[in-house]
């Protein structure tokens, strides 16, 4: 018996798993790895200096700055709604709780579409916005709304089941022991849910580094001021420039993938915390 | 961009092992630990408030803009030759990418959680890779291997055979950004399952695909079916990755998002709003869908709970 | 059919699941595997059932190899601890699926298979539940389905992992007598997993104690229980007490009470441990002439006939309880209060010398 795999009397081990890895190589690994390649074809000068420019540092500040800003919104927010669908009755409650998965079903292109015509200047929220001198279509602050609405549900839908499981009795014994509910909050429930909304806000911030179908609509993508660097890369393939694509390509997959470990760690600390509650 | 973790992690709290009692003594219970009325109501208010904002103006937007300017406009959007072939294409593209990742999800499903075996985790996250990867590198990618400076490019062209610009590159590409949906579900469902029914099947006598149609197959057809819909709602509404391989040919390789992309850019928003109403009427089906596949398994828990 | 384990040993990681087990199932015979959890009681029944394979030995059924054949080959009824029943099918579904499963040429005809299943949900006494689904089922109806599945296919031999384990007691006691008279009927070889020594000694012909990966002794239910061949089986099996002793040519000394023990007669100078079983020690009021022991009733527990005393002997100053058990009737002669002295004695006792104190429990 080979210490690779325990033994089992179920059959299909090889097949599956040989299925799973020829699959996996195909289509993940082996695509992913040209970027990879073909950015090592570089010289690190090179590279440095294509990663580097005002435009794509612009890139960066801009694509960092609006999705942290995004999933804060959403963290707080996103903590809010799950407390509410978890805590409280009200009518229509269900369809709210369905409804909240909207953004993870609705086209990025539909979201996109839809949020620039709301806060356009003629838009049914722009008209109110614009007179205030608030600009939100074609502006960073667009930016910000496209990746608040594709953000929101990752906080809410981590957070609401660790809520679900906190028992009643925790509170109850807080409460007991002269805490009042603010307390009880701050002191009992939010430690205990503090590593699903970090891990919950960490989802919310990837989804919204790599975004590009809803934003680009609502962003007005002038350089420097308000172009993501997804965008930036497109302009760079349509202009053939395939090395300078292929090396900020290789910047996002350096942060996906720094950001996927973060997230497995964090995920990991929730579910330590909850088995031992 | 990382996706559904969450509901994958809702649907794994309903279909295992959690089993809650309707408790005897709630009501009484929860006095003692609620807040008074007037931060309930308050509470309750701002988060209808925020949802109303960022989620249902832009979901009901898009279905009065789609109408506006009446029927007519709205019908001819969609009746276009041209939205006729993006509506077409997608259906194309949903109905390959969606059986393969299929097939990979109960493959992989089945090596992962009814086997021990060494570097599982990694696999796991192996798997997971293309939700944290961004919808445009998804695209690129394959530019990159099959695109005229790829490394299957000369070959290609040499060959006749066109991948990038062309519907295979799209189908390529909404694979890659579908491959953990229907896997993630799956895993999770039959890990909790165990693999004593299986054991036993094969004790009985039963051979290898009699154990996995007879007793594992309907006991994961829920989960392949809930990782199915959202497979699917992704693979209709990708954008990101389709835009870089499509090339963007009108009434050749132009999925729907892609479309209402085009037609919104020429400033034909009824147009583009039409194509986009009938995608988000996807999401509203695939939502309804979702919850009464997560209503069923409630039920079903709770049913099997109180035994 | 009659099962020959030869020294098997399995290894999973560092932890040794199996040591060189060895062990004889006679054809016809119910046989328990008894010991606590991680002894490896589990794994050796799997072992013979072929859902695990052993690092080295052999497993012969019927005096042929059976090592290497596939489960689905070796003819074995396997009743799963929490019962396995494939939860889509309903109980009649499940019942015949072994029979399904056949290739055609195999394959008993429909009528065939739904005699058999009602004649076995008859045997089990469910035969009013064949359209039900196991979640509509009580724990010990799902046993009872679990074990006619198992008895469809005709198995040579029938192995149950903790067939009782997730029951309530008042099931688990009902069932445990049906499945004795069951095996009386059918004179299947059976081997089941418990950690139950309840249930061992009252329903197997022969218990097999294991401990650590190790049979520590094969025996009649009361072989084992009246001789136990160490202190870990008189410690596994039923309530003991233990007494620290000196022990030379074949007298023993617990405290000032002097035993003749013949069986020792080579001992010079020994440490030895004493068990004696609390219903083999002896209370009186008065010493009697006798050599026995004093001490101080703490506790009166009364148990149905039975009344359990908690006493400390004298001059033990780490005041070990002593535990006596006796009956009513002598409790009610004896007219015993609490505080009150009294003087204990065994009946009858087992030394075992120079036992490593490492192993042992208190």
């Amino acid at each position: 018996m080979s210490s690779f795999k325990q033994y089992s009397i179920l059959p299909g081990f090889n097949l599956a798993l040989g299925f799973t890895l020829l699959y996996l190589s195909l289509i993940v690994l082996i695509p992913l790895s040209a970027a990879f390649i073909r950015t090592a074809e570089l010289t690190w000068p090179e590279f440095w200096s294509i990663a580097t420019t005002p435009r794509v540092l612009a890139s960066y500040r801009l694509t960092f700055g609006a999705s942290f800003a995004a999933a804060t919104v959403n963290a707080f927010f996103g903590l809010l709604v799950a407390w509410v669908l978890v805590r409280y009755h009200f009518p229509g409650k269900k369809i709210v709780d369905a409804l909240v998965d909207l953004p993870f079903a609705l086209p990025t292109a539909v979201a996109g579409i839809a949020l620039t015509a709301l806060y356009a200047g003629n838009g049914w929220i722009g008209q109110f916005l614009e007179p205030l001198g608030i600009k939100v279509a074609f502006t960073p602050l667009g930016i910000f709304v496209a990746l608040t609405f594709i953000g929101l549900p990752f906080v809410v839908r981590t957070v609401q089941p660790v809520l679900e499981d906190i028992e009643t009795e925790l509170e109850e014994a807080a409460a007991t022991l002269g805490a009042n509910r603010w307390q009880t909050f701050t002191r009992v429930i939010f430690p205990a849910l503090y590593p699903a909304l970090m891990t919950g806000f960490a989802l919310a911030f990837a989804r919204a580094i790599g975004e590009y179908g809803s934003v680009i609509f609502i962003a007005g993508n002038m350089p420097m001021i308000s172009e993501i660097t997804p965008l930036l890369i497109i302009t760079k393939l349509e202009q053939y420039d395939y090395a300078g694509a292929t090396a900020l390509s290789v910047v996002m997959l350096v942060i996906s993938f720094t950001l996927l470990l973060i997230i497995n760690l964090l995920q990991w600390w929730s579910r330590r915390r909850s088995m031992q509650a | 961009m990382v996706e559904p973790a969450p509901q994958h992690a809702s649907l794994r709290t309903i279909m295992t092992t959690t089993i809650t009692f309707p408790l005897a003594g709630k009501t009484f219970r929860q006095r003692a630990t609620q807040e008074p009325v007037w931060v309930r109501r308050s509470l309750i208010g701002l988060a209808l408030v925020f949802l109303t904002l960022f989620l249902f103006v832009p979901l009901i937007s898009v279905f009065y803009e789609a109408l506006k300017k009446g029927m007519e406009v709205y019908v001819a959007a969609i009746t276009d030759p041209d939205a006729v072939s993006a509506i077409k294409l997608t259906l194309l593209v949903a109905a390959i990418a969606v059986p393969l990742n299929l097939i990979f999800g109960i493959a992989a499903a089945w090596a992962i959680a009814k086997f021990e075996f060494r570097g599982k985790n990694l696999l796991i996250t192996l798997i997971d890779l293309p939700f944290s990867v961004s919808p445009v590198v998804s695209g690129l990618i394959y530019v990159l291997v099959f695109g005229l400076q790829g490394w299957l490019g000369p070959w290609l062209a040499e060959h006749d055979l066109k991948i990038i610009f062309a519907v295979p590159g799209i189908v390529l590409a909404t694979v890659f950004v579908t491959v953990p949906f229907i896997a993630r579900e799956l895993i999770p469902l039959m890990q909790a399952q165990g693999t004593e029914e299986e054991e036993a099947a094969v004790v009985l006598g039963a051979s290898g695909w009699q154990t996995f149609y007879h007793v594992t197959l309907p006991n994961i057809k829920w989960g392949l079916l809930y990782g199915a819909i959202l497979c699917n709602a992704r693979a209709m509404g990708e954008f990101g990755a389709v835009s870089v391989v499509s090339g963007h040919i009108r009434g050749s390789t132009n999925t729907m998002p892609l479309h209402v992309e085009i037609l919104y850019n020429e400033y034909n928003f009824a147009a583009a709003f039409a194509v986009a109403s009938l995608l988000a009427l996807l999401a509203l089906v695939t939502l309804a869908l979702k919850t009464l596949i997560e209503f069923r398994n409630k039920q079903h828990q709770k049913q099997r709970g109180l035994e | 059919m009659s099962i020959e384990v030869i020294s098997l040993s399995k290894q999973f990681g560092t932890f040794t699941a199996l040591h060189d087990v060895s062990l004889q199932v006679h054809s016809g015979e119910l046989l328990a595997l008894l010991g606590p959890s991680g002894s490896g009681k589990t794994t050796l029944l799997r072992v013979i059932a072929g859902l695990e394979t052993a690092d080295s030995g052999q497993v012969l059924f019927h005096g042929e190899d059976a090592t290497d054949q596939h489960v689905r080959d070796r003819q074995v009824g396997f009743v799963f601890q929490h019962y396995a029943l494939f939860r889509n099918m309903t109980i009649f579904q499940n019942v015949a699926f072994g029979l399904n499963v056949r290739p055609k040429k195999f394959r008993p005809s429909k009528e065939e298979i739904h005699d058999r299943v009602m004649k076995l949900l008859h045997l089990v006494q469910l035969d009013w539940l064949a359209d039900r689904y196991p979640h509509q089922l009580s724990g010990g109806q799902r046993q009872r389905i679990a074990l006619a599945r198992a008895l469809a296919v005709e198995p040579k031999v029938l192995l149950l992992d903790e067939p009782f384990g997730a029951l309530d007691a008042k099931v688990r006691k009902e069932l445990r007598s049906w499945l004795r008279r069951l095996h009386d009927d059918m004179h299947i070889t059976s081997v089941f997993v418990t950690h139950d020594q309840e249930e061992a000694l009252e329903v197997a012909d022969r218990v097999v104690v294991m401990n650590e990966g190790r049979i520590e002794q094969v025996g009649t239910p009361d072989e084992v229980y009246d001789q136990p061949a160490n202190p870990f089986v008189y410690e596994f099996l039923g309530n003991v007490n233990l007494f620290h002793s000196r022990l030379h040519r074949g007298r023993a000394w617990i405290g000032d009470l002097e035993v003749d023990v013949p069986e020792h007669a080579e001992a010079e100078e020994l440490v030895a441990i004493a068990y004696v079983r609390p219903h083999e020690i002896e209370v009186e009021r008065t010493q009697n002439g006798e050599a026995a022991l004093a001490a101080q009733i703490v506790h009166i527990l009364s148990v149905g006939p039975i009344v359990r005393l908690e006493l400390v002997r004298e001059n033990d100053k780490e005041r070990h309880p002593v535990h006596a058990e006796i009956s009513k009737e002598r409790f009610r002669e004896l007219q015993l209060t609490k505080g009150e002295k009294v003087f204990i004695k065994p009946r009858r006792l087992d030394l075992f010398p120079n036992y490593p104190q490492s192993q042992l429990k208190h």
